[in-house]
C-alpha cells in the first residue's frame, strides 16, 4: 500500500517543555487513522510540525515518499488545525477562491465544495456572519477544494452543539466512504471509534499505541461476573489457568484473561466448582476504557 | 510571481479599511494639483504659487516628489495591517497549511509593496508631468526629461519604507504597535542625532555623518527639502546669506545603495523571523 506521510523519531521541545517524544508512525493510503490523547499530549504540535507552521527539533517526516518539499506536498493535503481561519471581511465564495489560487486549483470546486457542506446558499456572506458551526464547515470544504490524497481534521467538532457535531460526523463518513486517507487528531473517544480504522494513542508526546481500532480492544476482553458469596468466587477463579487477574468492582468480579476462555466453558467450570453465577457476561472494553486503562498503565 | 501577487491583492483588496485608505491616498497625491491654485499677499503683493516658478521643469520632480512622499503615511497603515491581520485573523498559518511556503507568503507582500510604490511613483510622474505642461515655463523635451532621478529615488524610498513596515508588523505583530514603534523608531533617530551622538562624539557634523547610515534617514536623504532651492526663496537667501557654500540637492548612488540594503535586510530579516517561529 502507497505511504502517504511517514514519521520517524520526531522530536519538539519548547525550551524545557518535551511536547513530542520520538513519534515514529506510518500513514498508509486509504486508512481512516484516529490520533487520541488527553489536552497537551503533543497532537496538534505533531500536526502542526507536519503541516509546515512548527519547526522540529529533530527527527524527520516525508510526504508521498519525501519527493516533494513540503509547501508542495501540502497542495496536496487538506487540512483542518483546531478553528477556522479566514478572512472576516469577504465572503464565503472569496476565501474560497483564494484557497484556489494558493493551491493551484480551478475555481470550478468552489461551487462543488461549497455544495458538499451546505454551504452555497450562504455563498455571498461575509464570513464574519458565520455561526462557529458553519465556519468549521467551511473549513471543511476549503480543506476539500483540491480533493486532497489525505484530510487531516484536529479536533473538528470542537466548541459545537450536537446537531453541528452530527453534520460534521456525517460529512467526514461521506468523504472517508469515498476512500479518502483520513488523520482524525480527537479526544472525543467515540468520535474516532465509530469512523476510524487506525489508532495512535499519544501522552506526553510518546506513542502509547499504535494499531487497528480492533486489536486495541480485542485483547482485552473481560467477564462481569456475580454470584451469592463473592469472596469464594474470586478465590476459585485464581486457580482456573485462563485467568490473569480478577478484580472487584461494584458488587461484580471483572475477570481478566490471558488465555481465550468461551463463557460456557467459564460457566461449566464454575458450576464445577459449585458456584452457581447469577449474572454472566463477557464484555469488550469501549475505546474510552481502552484508553484509560492504556494511558494509565504507562503513567 | 502572479500567482502570489494576485493572492495579495485579493487579501487588500477585498478588505474595505485598506481599500479606503488606498483610494484616500491616490485622491491625497492628486491634491498636489490643487497647490497651483494657491494665492497669497506678500507685502501687498498677490503671489500665485503656480506661477513661482514650482511647477518649472525640472524643479517639479524634485519638489512634487517631495511633497508627494508625506502621503505614505497613508499607505504604511494598509502595509502594517496587510500584515499584521493574518497573525489576527491566524490566516498566516492556514495559508502555509494550504500549501504556500513561508517565502512565498513573504514574497507576496514584497511584491504588493514594490506594485503600491511603482504606481505611486508612476501616478507621481503623470500628475507632475501635467501640471508641468500647464505652468511651465521651459517646455523642450531636454528640460522635461532631466533630473528624473528624483522619481527613482521616490520609488526605491517608497519600497524600503514599506518593507520597513512589513518588518515592523511581522516583528510584533499587532498593527498599532508596528505603527508605535515606527514612531519611536522616528524619534530614536532624531535624539541619537541632535541628542545623544553629540554628547559622546562631540561633533554634530560627525553624529549627522553616522545616523545618515539609519533607517529612515537614510530614506529621507535621498530626496532633500527642495524650498531652499526654489528660485523666489533662494533671490532671498541669496542676499542675506551671500558666499555660504551651495547646498547638494541632488540624489545620489552611494545614499540609494544604502537604502537598498536596508530594504534588503528588511526582506532577509522578516524571512528569518517568520522561519525561527512556530505559529
Amino acid at each position: 500500500m502507497e505511504t502517504i506521510l511517514s514519521i520517524s523519531n520526531l522530536n519538539k521541545r519548547f525550551g524545557p517543555l518535551h511536547a513530542v517524544k520520538n513519534v515514529s508512525l506510518e500513514i498508509k493510503k486509504g486508512n481512516v487513522y484516529g490520533l487520541l490523547g488527553p489536552n497537551g499530549s503533543g497532537k496538534s504540535t505533531t500536526l502542526g510540525i507536519i503541516l509546515n507552521v512548527v519547526n522540529k527539533t529533530s527527527g524527520d517526516y516525508a510526504w508521498f515518499g519525501g519527493k516533494l518539499e513540503t509547501h508542495e506536498a501540502l497542495k496536496k493535503v487538506g487540512a483542518i488545525i483546531e478553528r477556522p481561519n479566514f478572512y472576516p471581511y469577504m465572503t464565503a465564495e472569496e476565501n474560497l477562491r483564494l484557497v484556489c489560487k494558493i493551491k493551484g486549483t480551478p475555481y470550478s470546486k468552489v461551487t462543488e465544495k461549497l455544495e458538499l457542506v451546505g454551504l452555497y446558499d450562504r455563498r455571498n456572506s461575509k464570513f464574519r456572519t458565520f455561526s462557529l458551526g458553519m465556519k468549521q464547515r467551511l473549513a471543511i470544504a476549503s480543506a476539500l477544494l483540491n480533493d486532497p490524497e489525505i484530510l487531516i481534521l484536529d479536533e473538528p467538532t470542537n466548541g459545537l452543539d450536537p446537531q453541528g457535531i452530527h453534520q460534521i460526523r456525517d460529512i467526514i463518513k461521506q468523504i472517508a466512504a469515498q476512500g479518502t486517507t483520513i488523520l482524525l487528531a480527537s479526544h472525543l473517544l467515540d468520535e474516532v471509534e465509530k469512523v476510524c480504522s487506525h489508532v495512535m494513542v499519544l501522552r506526553k508526546g510518546e506513542v502509547l499505541y499504535s494499531g487497528a481500532v480492533d486489536g486495541m480492544s480485542s485483547k482485552q476482553g473481560f467477564f462481569e461476573l456475580q454470584s451469592d458469596d463473592l469472596q469464594r468466587l474470586v478465590t476459585v477463579l485464581q486457580q482456573h489457568r485462563s485467568v490473569e487477574k480478577t478484580q472487584l468492582e461494584n458488587g461484580k468480579v471483572l475477570v481478566y484473561l490471558k488465555a481465550p476462555l468461551e463463557a460456557h466453558e467459564l460457566n461449566r467450570w464454575l458450576f464445577e466448582q459449585q458456584i452457581v453465577l447469577s449474572h454472566l457476561n463477557f464484555r469488550r472494553n469501549s475505546l474510552e476504557e481502552q484508553f484509560l486503562e492504556i494511558t494509565k498503565t504507562l503513567a | 510571481m502572479k500567482r502570489l501577487l494576485a493572492i495579495e491583492l485579493q487579501k487588500a483588496w477585498k478588505n474595505k479599511a485598506s481599500r479606503v485608505l488606498t483610494i484616500s491616498y491616490f485622491v491625497l497625491l492628486s491634491f498636489l494639483a490643487l497647490i497651483a491654485s494657491i494665492k497669497f499677499d506678500v507685502l501687498g503683493i498677490q503671489i500665485r504659487i503656480a506661477d513661482q516658478g514650482i511647477f518649472n521643469f525640472p524643479y517639479i520632480w524634485h519638489f512634487n516628489t517631495w511633497l508627494a512622499d508625506w502621503a505614505k503615511l497613508f499607505l504604511a497603515i494598509v502595509v502594517v495591517s496587510m500584515v499584521s491581520n493574518e497573525y489576527s485573523y491566524g490566516t498566516l498559518k492556514q495559508n502555509l497549511i494550504d500549501g504556500l511556503s513561508k517565502k512565498e507568503f513573504l514574497q507576496s507582500k514584497f511584491l504588493t509593496v514594490i506594485v503600491f510604490s511603482l504606481v505611486s511613483t508612476v501616478f507621481v510622474f503623470a500628475l507632475s508631468l501635467v501640471l508641468g505642461l500647464c505652468f511651465s515655463s521651459y517646455n523642450e523635451p531636454g528640460i522635461i526629461f532631466s533630473d528624473l532621478d528624483y522619481l527613482i529615488a521616490y520609488f526605491v524610498k517608497h519600497v524600503c519604507f514599506f518593507s520597513f513596515c512589513i518588518f515592523l508588523a511581522i516583528l510584533v505583530k499587532r498593527s498599532a504597535f508596528a505603527l508605535g514603534f515606527l514612531f519611536i523608531w522616528w524619534v530614536f533617530e532624531g535624539m541619537l542625532q541632535h541628542l545623544i551622538l553629540p554628547k559622546i562624539i562631540g561633533s554634530t557634523e560627525v553624529s549627522a555623518r553616522i545616523v545618515d547610515f539609519f533607517p529612515l534617514e537614510s530614506m529621507a536623504n535621498l530626496i532633500k527639502e527642495p524650498i531652499t532651492k526654489f528660485q523666489a526663496y533662494k533671490a532671498i537667501e541669496n542676499q542675506v546669506n551671500a558666499g555660504a557654500a551651495p547646498k547638494d540637492y541632488s540624489v545620489h548612488w552611494y545614499e540609494i545603495s544604502v537604502v537598498v540594503i536596508w530594504t534588503v535586510f528588511f526582506f532577509i530579516t522578516s524571512f528569518k523571523l517568520l522561519q525561527k517561529r512556530d505559529l
